[in-house]
């Protein structure tokens, strides 16, 4: 059924393009309304009529036959004229509009149907895909030179595909799936339900997530001003891929004095977590505490202070746990009128891990700061400190530094060049240049903040 | 106990400041776009409260999903949006986390404006990033056609009066006044821009179909190359050409967009540069959605009398 729905489609489409005497018919019979047939959505179909051969003289019965062809496309070309109109004065109100000149006419209409969506531009076979997921895909390469022993990037590497599948569920709800396909293998980075509606100024989320811990644990690789992630978060929130939990998250606003944004966020996660959280028994669950206060300090700048707490059974012994203690502040400058040429902002984070473990507990703290400047549209230039101990070994310290220059040729793919030296706690300096490209298609997401 | 106390005193002062008495309580209506705000204010009258997320001289595309916006609408009665996609980059995430399901996309408390309005360039064939920022629906920008405001108008009207049923009458009465008020002027502005008819203008974003088609200006092309992307020198030269060409004499250039190649292409070519106001608030003096359009036409007339 649904083949030939859209094959008719097609039909009818191909009727229409292979037709252009028709088009230009219909046009001309309408030089009243200029605006019409194109803000009204698809175009009437227009019926397939065999062409006419003008190659020999035409005979008498030909031309009768011609004007009787005529005569019947004229009919249909009303017949559908007043379908549109019907249909229009039915379903947009005065969506006509008054023509140039006819201004003043102000004719009192009712006003349009409340919550009457606009037509989607879809053609009609499409409908069925109508509440479908918006649906995107993000490439993510990397391609790396210099050297380096510790951490052994390759050299080059379609590092992540994300994936994302995002809809409302219901009234009440909506969902969100990223899935990070690696060269090999998937991951759910996250799936998670948000429920939207409910009472008290809750916002509950219930599925797989990216912790609220920080403000870039929470951030998707591909929307981070680096193309990897700094040492803190590798070194004290379990690697490459942060702290992704899996439970419930709720989230309530906490009202304070002035047009102060703040928010506190509990999570309660299951207690494996990668090398971050693991779990002797079921009952051992990891939780994260987050809670967050922004402030707008002037029209162009604000300031984003969040303090983070998280707690989880690490696996050493039965009782063991891991304490993660965090502080980030992001200042953010960017006036409004030149916003989309000149901006700059400034983020750091303080992480500590303090981990129980029979053999000596150990406390191991880590920081980094950036900057980000805009030069211009689609120039950014960004620099980047960071240290970190060693969560399992806290008298091993890494460092880092890192320069970054980001062409963005449209708002959907992303070219940037990163140089960063980072000194390893083994003694090793690697001297490193990172390639990032990175590509989106599909559905326009938000940008992040 | 001193803290108790405190905790006391503090729950008392919250409890007190929390009934606010209905009978007073404006509507507090949320925008994103100023134009939308001044409407609103136009039509509710005292009876609501309005405040637009985006600032009239900041680029509508683009705008950050500051938490402090959350704040703003957790505490909306209603909103009205521009619709059409253009707040696609920061409006889900910031009504996701309002809190306020009433303001929703299909709860009574949210208005697309762009419903009923005529909504120009809308793609009759398949597009593809490949046409620049492109919008699936049509061309936002059609708040600049007073029509389309004045449709705009109807359908707050009827959602105030929906939201707000004691003042159907109040909000029926200020509509009427607004209509008004907009033909006359619709009236003034036809009468100004008539000598003008067929002038063909360059902008430098898609912002001025609307506006354009009202009052048959002809939009020979873009600085842009295509929406979004910023100006190349190629396409700069296929400017200056077109411009040379057709004889144009005006680039229109909207508040939040470098000036620097406009400017340039003036330079070679004899044309006027003229920063163009597509919203409300793009400057001090535009204070409301009339002004918007006095202020707009007289600079269009003065900058074309300028160079006769």
């Amino acid at each position: 059924m649904k083949s030939r729905t859209s094959s008719t489609a097609m039909a009818i489409i191909f009727g229409f393009g292979l037709h252009p005497a028709v088009c230009a018919d219909e046009k001309a019979a309408q030089p009243s309304a200029p605006s019409a047939p194109q803000a009204q959505g698809s175009p009437p179909a227009a019926p397939s009529q065999p062409p006419v051969k003008v190659s020999a003289p035409p005979t008498a019965e030909e031309v009768e036959a011609l004007r009787r062809e005529i005569e019947e496309l004229r009919r249909q070309i009303q017949t559908l004229r007043d379908q549109l109109r019907a249909g229009l004065a039915s379903g947009q109100g005065m969506a006509l509009g008054a023509a140039p000149g006819e201004t003043a006419s102000a004719i009192p209409s009712p006003p349009p149907a409340p919550g009457l969506p606009a037509a989607p531009p879809a053609a009609a076979s499409q409908t069925s895909n109508y509440f479908n997921p918006s649906i995107s895909v993000i490439g993510n390469y990397l391609g790396v030179g210099g050297s380096n022993g510790t951490e052994n990037l390759p050299s080059s590497s379609l590092r992540e595909s994300e994936v994302s599948f995002q809809a409302i569920v219901d009234p009440y709800a909506r969902a969100d799936f990223f899935l990070s396909f690696g060269e090999e293998g998937v991951d759910v980075e996250e799936g998670f339900i948000s429920f939207t509606s409910l009472p008290a100024g809750l916002l509950a989320k219930v599925g797989r997530m990216r912790t609220a811990f920080g403000k870039i644990n929470p951030l998707h690789l591909h929307v981070l001003p680096w193309p990897d992630e700094p040492l803190p978060l590798v070194n004290l929130l379990g690697g490459e891929e942060g702290w992704i939990g899996t439970g419930l998250s709720v989230a309530v606003l906490v009202p304070l004095p002035g047009e102060v944004f703040s928010e506190a966020t509990l999570q309660v996660l299951r207690g494996d977590s990668g090398e971050l959280f693991a779990a002797t028994q079921r009952g051992d669950l990891a939780y994260n505490g987050h809670y967050r206060v922004f402030r707008d300090l002037s029209e162009a700048t604000n300031l984003e202070v969040g303090l983070s707490y998280g707690l989880g059974p690490n696996g050493l012994t039965s009782r063991s746990a891991t304490r993660l203690e965090g502080l980030d502040a992001t200042l953010r400058w960017k006036p409004l009128r030149t916003a989309t040429y000149r901006s700059a902002s400034f983020r750091g984070e303080l992480i500590r891990s303090r981990r129980e473990d029979p053999l000596g507990d150990q406390s191991a703290e880590g920081w980094f700061l950036s900057g980000e400047y805009q030069l211009a549209k689609r120039w950014f230039t960004g620099a980047r400190i960071e240290s970190s101990e060693h969560a399992d070994d806290a008298t091993q310290r890494d460092r880092g530094k890192a320069l970054l220059l980001t062409f963005w040729p449209s708002e959907f793919s992303q070219v940037r060049g990163e140089l960063r030296r980072r000194e390893y706690a083994d003694g090793e300096t690697a001297d490193e240049l990172l390639l990032q490209i990175q590509f989106a298609i599909g559905a326009h997401g938000a940008h992040p903040f | 106990m001193k803290p108790t106390k405190l905790a006391v005193a503090g729950l008392a002062l919250a409890l007190l400041g929390l009934p606010e008495s209905p009978a007073f309580a404006k509507l507090k209506v949320v925008t994103t776009l100023q134009d939308l705000a001044s409407l609103a204010d136009l039509v509710g009258g005292d009876r609501v409260e309005t405040l637009a997320l985006v600032k009239g001289y900041q680029d509508p595309h683009f705008v950050d999903a500051k938490p402090s916006f959350i704040l703003k609408l957790s505490r909306a009665d209603a909103l009205i949006v521009a619709g059409l996609e253009l707040e696609i980059g920061y409006l889900p995430p910031l009504l996701d986390q309002s809190r306020n399901a009433k303001i929703h996309p299909g709860s009574p408390g949210y208005l697309d404006a762009s419903t009923g309005c005529e909504i120009l360039n809308r793609p009759t064939q398949q597009v593809t990033r490949a046409f620049g920022d492109v919008h699936p629906y049509g061309n936002p920008h059609y708040w600049t056609d007073p029509e389309n405001g004045r449709i705009i108008a109807r359908s707050i009207a009827a959602k105030l009066a929906e939201r707000d049923p004691s003042g159907r009458e109040a909000y029926a009465a200020n509509l009427a006044a607004f209509e008004g008020r907009l033909t006359e002027k619709e009236r003034e502005w036809a009468g100004k821009m008539a000598p003008y008819a067929g002038t063909k203008i360059v902008t430098f974003h898609d912002s001025w179909p609307n506006f354009a088609r009202r009052y048959g200006l002809i939009i020979a092309g873009h600085v842009e190359p295509k929406p979004g992307i910023p100006p190349s020198p190629t396409h700069t030269l296929e400017i200056i050409n077109l411009i040379m060409t057709e004889k144009i004499r005006l680039i229109l250039v909207e508040p939040y967009f470098d000036l620097k190649t406009p400017k340039f292409i003036a330079e070679k070519t004899g044309a006027t540069v003229l920063s163009f106001y597509p919203s409300v608030g793009g400057l001090p003096e535009i204070k409301d959605y009339f002004a918007l359009f006095d202020y707009d036409i007289d600079a269009f007339v003065s900058a074309m009398k300028g160079k006769p």
